[in-house]
């Protein structure tokens, strides 16, 4: 079980968090436990909560961790849990150089969770709610059996991704009856007021009326349309619309709330572990490393920092980033002036010793996402220099390959690799499609086809909680299709779009 | 101490079991498994054990990577990350997660589902065996055993606290002090000892789909003894006319053509017996695979009386499976189940084709012996 910190890890402590704030870091109270790395791969399974409801895939992902952890491959350093206190793991066969680098990247962390806006409606008492997940699930599982409990969830987490990513908080179902006597007051058109009764026929003349109560049924139908707006919140949907018994309902909002407190830590993760890095680095490097712990600290930090040429490593592009803007704010290498320069000679030389870079990224912590944070801060020359380009797989020789260095292509790419978290977007559109009550989704084309297997099979777990027939409109190949699960067959149809 | 993680780590095995056992006599006919035997665990591609998500293909994806390269040139393999971590599978709706699966743990599920009963072991003495375990890093050892990486960082620290590294030439040079070995413990394993003796006729009538269902039905043959022997061994021969040893490779892979004479085998397999393995100190296995057809008669008797009188009495099962072929008359095994049929250490077994494979195994198997 986690143990307090010794003393010699409490002095070590008390020397970073020193330097993390003398920096102007700003965090919540950081607790750090001790644990073995069984117990480190335990919690990281648990997606950081070291108490979470009993599902397999959290076994799959231990299996996975610990398999990595001895055949060498791979070893989590830090594992920090955003809530109010912080917490955060140090696995104790550690050397005090590798406890003194994990926590200085810890408070990098704490820091951006506490003042980045996307973080602003996170609960910040997650530890304990998931806690209370764990036992709501356990209860029913008492109640109902391991068996289906599990299945329930297995289909659920199926729907997990769909829920609305740029919902500023989670939104309260509105009071229903509030919304039923707004619409009988809209009900009687009576035109506009008449002070004398035989004005009415020339102020209000019958067309009018008639116009007003076409409008007024017209509203009305509109309402009934369901959802009135596509809705992004598929989950939601489900919770309010789907016939669901009490039990699912409870389990449902549990993993809609889970997904809920994950979605910022997808939407700026190069930004935060980019952050943490920085602050490692610069913390170590410039105050906690003993001579004799150089060499250890640069294996163990270019170890974080390797890259591999399919894939994009977060915390090497986001340090990288975050050192640009230091370096581009402190010679003052923006503006119309310098944007508008285009001596070369010059621009490789611009210093006009402004030296606001750490103003600035203590700004841009606070104030950008990932994607505002590639838009914004991506320059052609950052590119070039991280030697970045986009890929692609090429049928003809069944092999992965470079397609593109141009920097418009590779921003493009990245942005849309971040958007909706490089997931499809997919809305609710109708609730009672073909009006047989089947539901109807829609995924909003963006050039890139849904994964044909996956789709049919979301479908069917859709289905099992909708209990009717359910549909998605797509496109393959550039051609619309709607793809429908009546309960026992899977129908493909082509349509216009 | 137990981690809460175990119940879910459990449940997630016995959901990984489960799927192997609906789908164990698809994988004992299909020999693609036997490529993907690592020295103690198989990779078994698992069906739908991945919850589906509304998600983009990743190869329609692509994404951006960082490093050296021309446009054009191709990444090698392994550089690219897949989606989300879990092996996609090739065609529509066959998605499956590769899982490793040890080879113990297969064998017990393949005892379950054919509900074959626990060898009895005719001996139990058991001979020791040292393994060397990896234990740690020493400042002494053998040379051969030296940690390079660990080596070159001690001297790469001691130059730096000396202050005579020098950057612009950066040449380290260990000393005897700043070496680091290896070093191990000695483990003592008990082992049990059976030995399996295969035998295979490779005269021109056996076809490859014979070989093939030899070497898929071998290899549960394998995997089941070696979970009911801790250290098991195994020999191969092949025979047409003449009978001779060879390694496991070339037992598969080896065609002959020629007459068949099945007492070559049989006499090579009765001196290996009598050179290497005594009776009181072995568990014995010899299987025989042909398609029935021998040489003559004669040859055939002097097969039987070889097996009554030297084979039979000191293994603990001898074994014949007859793989069908169009060319074979499938004589020999009428012969033998009227000679030894009787006898409770002798499993025979016919095997149609591949789908029989899965039957077969419980004909050598199921007797327990």
């Amino acid at each position: 079980m986690p143990k307090s910190l010794t003393p010699q890890l409490s002095r070590l402590k008390e020397e970073i968090e020193g330097y993390a704030r003398a920096f102007g870091l700003d965090f919540f109270e950081t607790i750090f436990e001790v644990v073995s790395y069984d117990e480190l791969n335990m919690v990281a399974s648990y997606g950081g909560f070291p108490t979470r409801y009993p599902h397999w895939r959290w076994g799959m992902e231990y299996e996975q961790l610990s398999k990595g952890y001895e055949y060498g491959l791979s070893k989590i350093y830090e594992l920090v849990i955003n809530n109010d206190p912080c917490y955060a793991y140090l696995l104790e066969s550690n050397s005090d150089v590798d406890q003194k680098l994990v926590m200085a990247h810890v408070y990098g962390h704490c820091d951006f969770f506490k003042n980045n806006f996307s973080f602003r409606h996170t609960n910040r008492r997650m530890i304990d709610d998931m806690a209370n997940h764990a036992t709501r699930v356990r209860r029913w599982i008492d109640k109902i059996g391991v068996e289906k409990v599990e299945d329930f969830i297995d289909r659920t987490l199926s729907l997990e991704n769909l829920i609305d990513q740029h919902a500023p908080h989670i939104r309260r179902n509105p009071d229903p009856k509030r919304a039923e006597d707004e619409m009988k007051s809209n009900e009687r058109v009576e035109g506009f007021k008449v002070d004398r009764e035989y004005m009415r026929g020339f102020i209000n003349p019958s067309e009018f009326l008639d116009s007003q109560r076409k409008k007024v049924e017209d509203e009305k139908q509109k309402a009934k349309k369901f959802p009135e707006r596509p809705q992004r919140d598929v989950l939601l949907f489900l919770l309010e619309n789907a016939p669901l018994e009490p039990w699912e309902s409870d389990v449902l909002s549990i993993i809609r709330d889970e997904a809920y407190y994950f979605a910022p830590q997808g939407q700026t993760k190069i930004m935060n572990e980019g952050w943490a890095s920085y602050w490692h680095s610069t913390i170590m490097t410039r105050r906690a490393l003993k001579d004799d712990e150089v060499i250890d600290y640069a294996d163990r930090h270019s170890g974080t920092m390797g890259t591999r040429p399919g894939a994009l490593n977060p915390y090497k592009l986001g340090i990288e980033l975050w050192r640009d803007i230091e370096e581009r704010w402190n010679k003052g290498r923006f503006g119309k002036e310098w944007d508008e320069c285009d001596d070369l000679r010059a621009r490789r030389s611009w210093d006009k010793r402004l030296g606001m870079g750490r103003e600035k990224i203590f700004e841009v912590r606070k104030h950008y996402n990932d994607i505002t944070f590639i838009d914004t801060f991506l320059t052609p020359e950052f590119a070039i220099e991280q030697k970045l380009f986009v890929y692609g797989f090429n049928e003809k020789r069944n092999s992965w390959e470079i397609l593109d260095r141009e920097f418009r292509k590779v921003k493009n790419k990245l942005l849309q690799g971040l958007t909706n978290f490089g997931q499809p977007i997919i809305e609710v559109v109708d609730g009672n499609h073909e009006n047989r009550g089947e539901l109807l989704l829609a995924h909003k084309h963006d050039g890139q086809d849904l994964k044909p297997d996956y789709a049919r099979e979301t479908l069917r777990n859709l289905q099992s909680l909708w209990r009717r027939p359910t549909c998605i409109i797509t496109r393959y190949d550039n051609k619309g299709v709607l793809l429908r699960f009546d309960g026992q067959n899977h129908t493909e149809k082509k349509i216009d779009l | 101490m137990s981690l809460r993680i175990h119940q879910d780590h459990s449940r997630f095995k016995q959901i990984v079991r489960g799927k192997i056992k609906s789908n164990l006599r698809k994988y004992v006919q299909k020999g693609e498994m036997i490529g993907k035997k690592g020295k103690d665990t198989i990779a078994i591609p698992i069906p739908f054990i991945d919850i589906p998500h509304f998600k983009y293909g990743h190869k329609e994806q692509g994404g951006v990577g960082q490093g050296d390269g021309e446009v054009g040139q191709q990444l090698s393999p392994g550089a690219v990350q897949p989606g989300d971590g879990h092996q996609a599978g090739q065609g529509e709706g066959d998605h499956s997660l590769e899982v490793d699966v040890t080879l113990d743990e297969l064998a017990q599920i393949l005892g379950e589902e054919l509900q074959l009963p626990n060898i009895e072991r005719r001996h139990n003495e058991k001979i020791v065996t040292q393994r060397i375990k990896y234990t740690g890093v020493n400042t002494t050892g053998p040379e051969s055993l030296r940690h390079f990486k660990r080596t070159y960082k001690q001297a790469l620290k001691r130059q730096i606290a000396m202050g005579t590294y020098d950057p612009a030439r950066p040449i380290i040079i260990p000393t005897r002090e700043d070496r680091r070995y290896r070093s191990y413990k000695l483990q003592e394993l008990p082992e049990t000892n059976a030995v399996i003796i295969y035998m295979m006729d490779v005269s021109g009538s056996m076809g490859d789909e014979q070989k093939e269902i030899v070497r898929i039905e071998s290899f549960w043959l394998d995997t089941w003894l070696r979970h009911q022997y801790k250290g098991l061994e195994a020999r191969y021969i092949i025979h047409d006319a003449v009978a001779r040893e060879v390694d496991r490779d070339t037992f598969f892979h080896t065609r002959e053509s020629g007459g068949t004479m099945i007492s070559s085998a049989y006499k090579l397999c009765r001196d290996i017996i009598k050179a290497d393995y005594p009776k009181s100190a072995w568990n014995i296995y010899p299987f025989h695979f042909s398609d029935g057809d021998n040489w003559s008669a004669d040859d055939t008797r002097q097969c039987i009386e070889m097996l009554r009188e030297d084979i039979l009495p000191s293994v603990n099962q001898f074994a014949y499976g007859q793989v069908e072929s169009p060319y074979g008359s499938g004589q020999f095994i009428k012969d033998l189940r009227e000679a030894i049929g009787d006898s409770t250490n002798v499993a025979l077994s016919e095997i149609a084709d591949k789908d029989a494979i899965y039957a077969s195994i419980k004909d050598f198997l199921g007797k327990g012996r």
